[in-house]
């Protein structure tokens, strides 16, 4: 075989893939710069700043007006390598050296000097990412499955339609001052998407018509959501044809842009509004504006679906030399990866203690995406993950050694141990207790004694805000908890409330509430939960599903109702004094004794 | 105040112009990593002098001792280069600056990044005879705990403190600012621009007719890369407040503090 045929016969490296959209737009950074000047001057108040400073992407922080939190928009969850490494960059020189994966596919840089924001707009700019309506009363960025294009259940990839809709409503008119946030979910199938628990969520389908062609469409379901008060989204119709996706999407926002409550904070997301007036009036409004939408635009506005497939091409730097396999890696591949659709692909779940991660740690995983995925760029997760897809399976104990060097082969991101915290006490203003690093210590502590490799436990999940508004998505989790304090006599406590049996797929509920454990009990409380299941489980259980059974009432063991659980709970929560046991009265990563502080907050305003 | 040939300007000196300048004897190059680093490869006729050496002495007399024996007279063009930042190479720098030596500049790349351009290399010892150089205190560029005490209360004196922002928030002089070290560099050399350091100046309304003292934690060294940071925009009143927070510490001075946020738990370290 001649050299060149050789050559072509190998798989190629996908170096450096680069993205088709550039989100950015750098005069924004300038105008950013200017603005701040203004409003430190005095020629701008408080509120305009404040509005304007949300719009553009930057979060007010903990106690101070000093610092900013910069939350980056990666729509679809779609982020290339390049990217990383820009981000890595940033992360040193503006903010704390390591940045943090959201829950809604974002990256957000913390502890930013408020005049330095600019310069990360600067930087985003280079690498055509944007931090634009990723706050404030906007269309945040728009999801999309991780798994969608690979899942096994997916009817069609609504990645091309995700970030279509992000591409027509960012900057769009439509979107710059709605009575509050709006969110928007694609999903894959009704297991991988958080589709119900969004203003509007959308799961693929493709259905036959009479004349015996396939019609792609979806079914999109509206004003979900998670908050102080919760709700699950209701189904649209049966099918919503591709055709009228964008109609519907600008239908329902001129709705709520219309009559939304712009009044009350509290109450001002869809979902109060489609529950104040009823869903069926709701509905009908809708297809209503629908049909006045489709006739006034149709001929001017058209969704940009770019539908060209991904190339997908295998790197050639793996596996050509054949080390041997480091310790933990059966129970890392079954923990952390997913077996695609395709053919001898599978996509890994890389796990990071509460979506933090280093700003060398975002340079190896720039290096292992060009390195491993055959598609060359990551998919940011629902749980602060980052997902490689098109991983060659052959190329997968390589891949467990190079995460495995720079701290990011924890196993168990499939599973119950990979807790999911909100920021708390570590940047938010609103937060009463430190849900960010009591969820680290949770998957520490799961990880150590391998409980991630429990497949009774594979399907749970463990959620934590820190405070009573949901950013930690703790309604929709199998054992929830958001944050709160307590006291005994003068002392204060950290205290949460626990929730039990939420969940988001097509079965979608909120967790119902079962007792308030101290922080310092929280992890004997769980492990409780686990050893009363093992105990009483059926042949084929799950935690989830025992759980399930127990808030519905139908569990025939000793424990049959959420109650029998509080009951058996509340031993375990029982605060012993301050003389016995100082430490109970401090929050995790706090030596000082415990105490409320909140400002004004912007999560929930 | 420094010119090395036409087509260098202080306080860096580009790859190229000391490119040519290797085998000058009117220039000497300083490698400031450690003396086993340094045996393994360095810039051909480089010169070694571990910033520890040079610390160890801790008087302008020892100093200069230091550098006659690396054949240092009053008259050499000297750089310095590291492998951290250019932080180590700003302190050597700027301690021959302190002792009244005029022709000094950083060589805008570390060694790592010299050695990535595919740029020569050398295990030879450059055989040196000592010299004599001469010790004229430059103390306008010093600022002691005590000074920095009185001045910082000043409208017109600015601190900044280059330390990893989470230090920062934990512990400061209060009234100090916050600008870390990674801050200063770009893509591939130890500083940024002329122009995006003028441009972060403005962004957080530091005057460059200020006068300016920099901080880090302990012995000056990230802060003399802001010292040299802010030398290359040429801002005219510039110290270095050598002893840094470790010293302020031990002073057992007001410390200022990012009260009630737990920030070192976003960190992933
Ligand atoms: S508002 Fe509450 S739930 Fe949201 S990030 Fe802050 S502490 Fe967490």
């Amino acid at each position: 075989m001649n050299l060149k045929m050789a050559q072509q016969l190998r798989p190629s490296k996908s170096a450096s893939k680069k993205p088709k959209i550039d989100w950015s737009r750098r005069e924004e950074a300038d105008n950013f710069a200017h603005t701040v000047k203004l409003y430190r001057q005095g020629k701008i108040d408080h509120d305009n700043f404040r509005r304007f400073r949300l719009q553009h992407g930057a979060y007010g922080t903990r106690m101070t007006d000093d610092y900013a939190m910069v939350r980056i928009k990666i729509p679809a969850g779609q982020i290339y390598p390049h990217q990383l490494e820009k981000i890595a960059q940033l992360s040193e020189m503006y903010s704390i050296g390591s940045a943090h994966v959201s829950t809604r596919e974002n990256v957000q840089l913390h502890w930013v000097v408020l005049e330095d924001v600019s310069e990360i707009m600067h930087g985003l700019a280079d690498v055509g990412l944007t931090s634009r309506e990723a706050c404030g009363n906007t269309v945040r960025n728009v999801m999309c499955s991780p798994l969608s294009g690979v899942c096994n259940d997916e009817e069609f990839d609504a990645t091309p339609y995700a970030i279509a809709t992000a591409r027509f409503l960012l900057r769009n008119p439509l979107n710059q001052s709605l009575p509050r946030k709006f969110k928007f979910n694609f999903s894959c199938c009704e297991k991988h998407g958080m589709t119900r628990i969004v203003d509007v969520g959308l799961i693929p389908q493709i259905r036959k018509l009479d004349d015996k062609t396939m019609q792609h469409g979806f079914k999109i379901f509206l004003g979900g959501g998670l908050g102080n008060k919760s709700f699950v989204g209701h189904q649209l119709e049966d099918f919503t044809p591709e055709e009228d996706l964008l109609y519907t999407s600008i239908a329902v926002l001129q709705i709520f842009d219309r009559i939304g409550d712009r009044k009350n904070m509290a109450r001002n997301r869809m979902r109060y509004l489609v529950n104040e007036m009823g869903w069926d009036k709701f509905k009908n409004l809708v297809l209503k504006e629908r049909t006045i939408v489709r006739a006034t635009q149709s001929v001017i506005i058209r969704l940009n679906i770019n539908k060209k497939s991904n190339e997908i091409k295998r790197p050639i730097s793996v596996s050509s030399e054949n080390g041997s396999i480091p310790d933990g890696y059966a129970r890392w591949l079954k923990t952390t990866t997913y077996k695609q659709k395709q053919e001898g692909y599978r996509a890994v779940f890389v796990t990071l203690e509460s979506g933090d991660i280093t700003a060398n740690q975002l340079r190896a995983m720039a290096d292992i995406t060009k390195d491993f995925s055959a598609e060359g760029f990551a998919r940011n997760g629902f749980s602060q993950d980052i997902i490689l897809r098109y991983v060659h399976e052959s190329d997968l104990p390589k891949l467990y050694s190079r995460l495995l060097e720079v701290g990011l082969a924890n196993s168990g991101s499939l599973t119950m141990a990979s807790a999911v915290g909100c920021s708390g006490t570590s940047s938010c203003n609103l937060a009463l207790t430190n849900s960010h690093r009591l969820a680290k210590e949770i998957q520490r502590k799961f990880l150590e004694l391998k409980l991630d490799d429990d497949d009774d436990l594979r399907d749970a999940t463990i959620k934590i805000s820190g405070c009573p508004n949901s950013c930690g998505q703790h309604e929709i989790a199998t054992i929830g908890f958001f944050g709160g304090g307590a006291r005994v006599g003068k002392d204060m406590y950290p205290n949460y409330s626990m929730s039990l049996g939420g969940r988001f797929d097509d079965k979608s509920m909120l967790g119902v509430t079962c007792i308030r454990v101290p922080v310092k009990r929280t992890i004997p409380v769980i492990l409780k939960i686990i050893e009363l299941y093992k105990k009483n489980k059926q042949s084929d259980d799950t935690l989830s599903r025992w759980i399930d059974r127990i808030v519905h009432g139908n569990e025939s063991s000793e424990i049959k109702s959420v109650k029998d659980m509080q009951k058996v709970l509340s031993p375990l929560v029982v605060p012993p004094s301050k003389d016995d046991d100082p430490d109970f009265y401090a929050d995790y990563g706090s030596d000082t004794s415990y105490h409320t502080v909140t400002g004004k907050g912007e999560c929930a305003a | 105040m420094c010119s090395l040939s036409n087509e260098i300007t202080y306080p860096t000196v580009d790859v190229d112009a000391i490119r040519s300048k290797i085998n000058d004897d009117s220039v000497r190059l300083i490698d400031v990593r450690r003396e086993e680093d340094y045996n393994q490869g360095h810039i051909p006729n480089a010169v070694n002098l571990p910033l520890a050496s040079l610390l160890s002495g801790d008087s302008p007399e020892s100093a200069v001792k230091l550098f006659e024996e690396l054949g240092i007279a009053d008259d050499t063009k000297v750089v310095v280069y590291d492998d951290t930042f250019g932080a180590l190479a700003s302190r050597v720098a700027w301690t021959l600056q302190y002792i009244g030596h005029k022709n000094v500049a950083l060589l805008e790349v570390t060694y790592s990044q010299w050695k990535e351009l595919g740029l020569k290399t050398s295990t030879e010892k450059p055989n040196i005879k000592s010299t004599k150089h001469s010790l004229n205190l430059n103390p306008e560029i010093m600022a002691t705990a005590e000074y920095l005490e009185n001045a910082k209360e000043k409208d017109n004196v600015v601190l900044i403190d280059n330390r990893e922002r989470l230090n920062f928030l934990e512990q400061h002089i209060p009234g100090s600012i916050n600008i870390p070290y990674r801050t200063l560099a770009t893509d591939g050399k130890i500083l940024r621009t002329k122009e995006s350091m003028r441009n972060l100046l403005k962004n957080r309304g530091i005057p460059e007719d200020a006068e300016i003292i920099t901080y880090c934690g302990s012995v000056g060294t990230l802060s003399g890369l802001a010292y040299y940071a802010l030398k290359s925009i040429g801002v005219p009143n510039v110290k270095l407040y050598v002893n840094s927070f470790k010293e302020w510490k031990k002073l057992e001075k007001p410390v200022g503090k990012q009260e009630n946020a737990a920030y070192w738990d976003l960190s992933a370290e």
